[in-house]
């Protein structure tokens, strides 16, 4: 590059002989340089703008072009994907513990009619009104005719109505293939499964989705696809589900009963085997709920989880194991009993004014189901201590359990846990709870002490909870049921070989004023656990304004009405779960002795 | 020499050309087939689903519990109860069939002295 001096010595002799400034020249010079490298950086600037102009137009035009070609293709599916993957249903299904079907997909049809491609619309409506005795013909011909181009007329067809349809012959009258969902076994295990129904719908498919129980809350495990149409397997045992359907239906009706409700729950696992609520209803064809009236009354009321009721005594062994294991009694110790007892203004009494006073063993307060007795108890232990353990044990919390419902059937606890309340509650009364939460406490309470998670799924081992009683104390308590049965208010409730210790409870039912309580309408409880001597499963058994008419007068507690068919349900429940009854010793034959 | 060295690559594409022209036919059929096979197993697995509903339907408890109820003097079945569990001392054992005793039986020993 030749570079211009900025000072020209020619230029300058010149100017001095002028007289002129060579500062002038130096300068103008100065000004020319600047130019010529101002131009200079312009022109490579601009270059690069056009070149990166370039460059994003050819970028945009690829993403164009690819765009508009993907745009234009018609679409398919690749086919050249790895072998192995499989063409999945599209919801699980739902089995029982032992791989026996509970819930599943069946490939059916739904029909649409697209009115403007309809030839014959009068004969088309008649002939389906004669298909489906539910639809109208009038109805049908307004919609054929009128401005609607695409109506949805059936959501599920049978093959033959398919057929039927198909016969017609109209070209407007069109199929779209659909999944429904099944349950083979109709009412049994009703309230588990909930049902289900179609979400979004468009003409290929339609959405599956739960509208209630487990196909509810489980919606996104069942549609997951990564599961790959591998099925969810449930805790519930058929055989076992259906046999105690069977017993609680026949209990309900010989004790003129309005419901019934029964759980079967693994001690160690918190499985629950078996879950019933009756009146119950076919899941594939679920009713509507009720819009007037008590919610309690509809079909799809699942009582043992929703059924937030007063269990009654049964939450007696809670108080006499908290005493216990609080180091306060054991099971023999002599405790106060005397009846009636007066607090303030309430007066505790016992079943038929009765006294079993003055002095009760513990063990016998259980089996007399004595109220004064746990009362007494409940007030050494103090109201603090009683809320935070029967807390611990899961009975003032919605219960964990994969249903829809659970979270929203909280057990009524009263706001304010005075003494008053520390009485009633340690006898049962004064806060509801479901038979569920029962069934949770029951386990936790006898599987050694530790705390269980009620669960409907299936699980192979489970991490023993936190402790909650000793193992000695749970023993105990197990050993104090079975005294129940053996010498106290359950009687009935004996199957030979199964030890089956439980207690009762016999709670009055609130008015719905919410002022006091029905004379003649009773909730019967019945919570038993067996075999005793090694307890395995925990059964509760709800009965709902049951009463036992065979005698004189109507005879409503819970150890002529709840007892009998638990004990029915064992029966039939223990061989079904492998159970082999133990033989039990024969009491001995008593000796008079000669020289009496 | 020179001829043949343009004839070579010639021929040498040519059968090249040859066997793409097979080989690219060859894909085409066999993803045809893929494709048989995929339908085919979407059309086994949907009615394996309907006949496992099927099955699951007809084996419903409370249908055979009404089976039983009616085929009961063939078939005699009751629920399991309890009592039908037993003990191993309780099944009778075949008792060992003697041989006849009809001749002589030799017996040996020593006599006690």
């Amino acid at each position: 590059m030749i570079r211009t001096p900025l000072r020209p010595l020619a230029r300058v002799l010149e100017a001095r002989e002028s007289g002129e400034s060579p500062d002038a020249i130096e300068r103008e010079n100065l000004r020319r340089r600047h130019d010529d490298m101002r131009d200079k950086a312009r022109r490579r600037a601009e270059g690069r703008l056009v070149l990166m102009a370039g460059f994003f137009l050819c970028a945009f035009m690829v993403i164009g072009g690819r765009m508009a070609l993907m745009a234009i293709s018609e679409p398919a599916e690749p086919r050249a994907y790895v072998a192995g993957s499989s063409i999945a249903a599209q919801r699980a299904d739902i089995v029982d513990r032992h791989g026996r079907t509970l819930a599943t997909n069946l490939a059916t049809y739904a029909l649409y009619a697209q009115p403007p491609h309809m030839i014959d619309k009068a004969g088309a409506a008649k002939k389906l009104a004669g298909i489906f005795p539910d639809l109208k013909e009038d109805e049908l011909l307004e919609d054929f005719t009128g401005k609607r181009k695409f109506l949805w007329i059936k959501k599920k067809l049978s093959p033959e109505q398919r057929q039927a349809v198909h016969d017609i012959g109209d070209p407007g009258l069109l199929f779209g293939p659909r999944e429904m969902r099944l349950y083979p076994n109709g009412p049994l295990a009703a309230h588990i499964l909930g049902g289900a129904s179609f979400g979004r719908e468009g003409v290929n498919s339609a959405e599956v989705i739960g509208v209630a129980g487990i196909e509810r809350a489980m919606d996104d495990t069942l549609r997951d696809p990564a599961r790959a149409g591998q099925p969810l397997e449930l805790s519930i045992d058929l055989s076992v589900q259906a046999a105690m359907r069977e017993v609680l239906n026949g209990g309900m009706y010989l004790l003129n009963a309005k419901g019934a409700a029964g759980v079967l729950m693994d001690i160690h696992t918190g499985e629950i085997l078996s879950m019933v609520s009756l009146p119950d209803f076919d899941p594939n064809d679920r009713p509507r709920p009720l819009t007037k009236g008590d919610a309690a009354d509809s079909p799809l009321f699942n009582r043992a989880v929703q059924g937030v009721y007063e269990l009654g005594s049964t939450f007696k062994i809670f108080t006499v194991a908290q005493a216990m294991e609080m180091g306060m009694v054991g099971p023999d110790t002599m405790v106060d009993a005397n009846a009636p007892m007066q607090w303030g203004r309430f007066k505790i009494k016992e079943f038929q004014n009765k006294n079993y006073g003055p002095l009760l063993s513990v063990t016998n307060v259980i089996a007399k189901s004595s109220n004064v007795g746990t009362a007494k108890l409940a007030l050494r232990i103090g109201g603090e201590a009683q809320k935070k353990f029967l807390s611990d044990f899961g009975v003032l919390e919605p219960t964990p359990v994969e249903l829809i419902e659970a979270p929203g059937a909280a057990p009524l606890v009263p706001p304010n846990w005075s003494e008053i309340v520390t009485i009633t509650a340690s006898y049962g009364h004064g806060f509801s709870a479901s038979p569920l939460h029962l069934a949770t406490a029951y386990s936790s309470l006898l599987n050694g002490g530790t705390k269980v998670t009620p669960t409907l799924l299936k699980r192979d081992r489970v991490e023993p909870g936190p402790r909650l009683v000793k193992p000695e104390v749970s023993q105990a308590a197990a050993d104090m049921l079975r005294e129940v049965v053996l010498t106290g208010t359950a009687s009935f409730g004996a199957v030979p070989g199964y030890e089956v210790g439980g207690k009762t409870g016999t709670a009055n039912k609130p008015l719905k004023t919410g002022a006091g309580y029905h004379k003649d309408k009773n909730i019967n409880t019945f919570a038993s656990v067996f075999p005793a001597s090694d307890p395995k499963y925990v059964l509760i058994v709800t009965l709902d304004e049951a009463s036992d008419e065979t005698g004189s007068e109507p005879r409503r507690t819970a150890g002529w009405t709840a007892v009998p068919v638990a004990a029915e349900v064992i029966r039939r429940a223990g061989p079904l779960l492998g159970l082999r009854p133990s033989i039990e010793p024969l009491p001995l034959t008593e000796l008079t002795l000669a020289s009496e | 020499m020179r001829t043949l060295l343009f004839v070579l690559p010639g021929l040498a594409i040519m059968a090249l050309a040859f066997w793409a022209y097979s080989e690219n036919y060859e894909t085409q059929q066999s993803l045809s087939h893929v494709r048989d096979l995929q339908a085919q197993i979407g059309t086994e697995r949907e009615t394996l689903a309907i006949l496992k509903a099927e099955w699951a339907y007809l084996n419903r408890p409370a249908r055979l519990r009404d089976l039983v109820d009616l085929n009961f003097q063939r078939l005699q079945l009751m629920p399991l109860m309890p009592h039908h569990f037993a003990g191993v001392d309780q099944i009778p054992y075949p008792q060992p069939v003697l041989p006849a005793l009809d001749g002589t039986i030799t017996l040996s020993g020593e006599l006690d002295p």
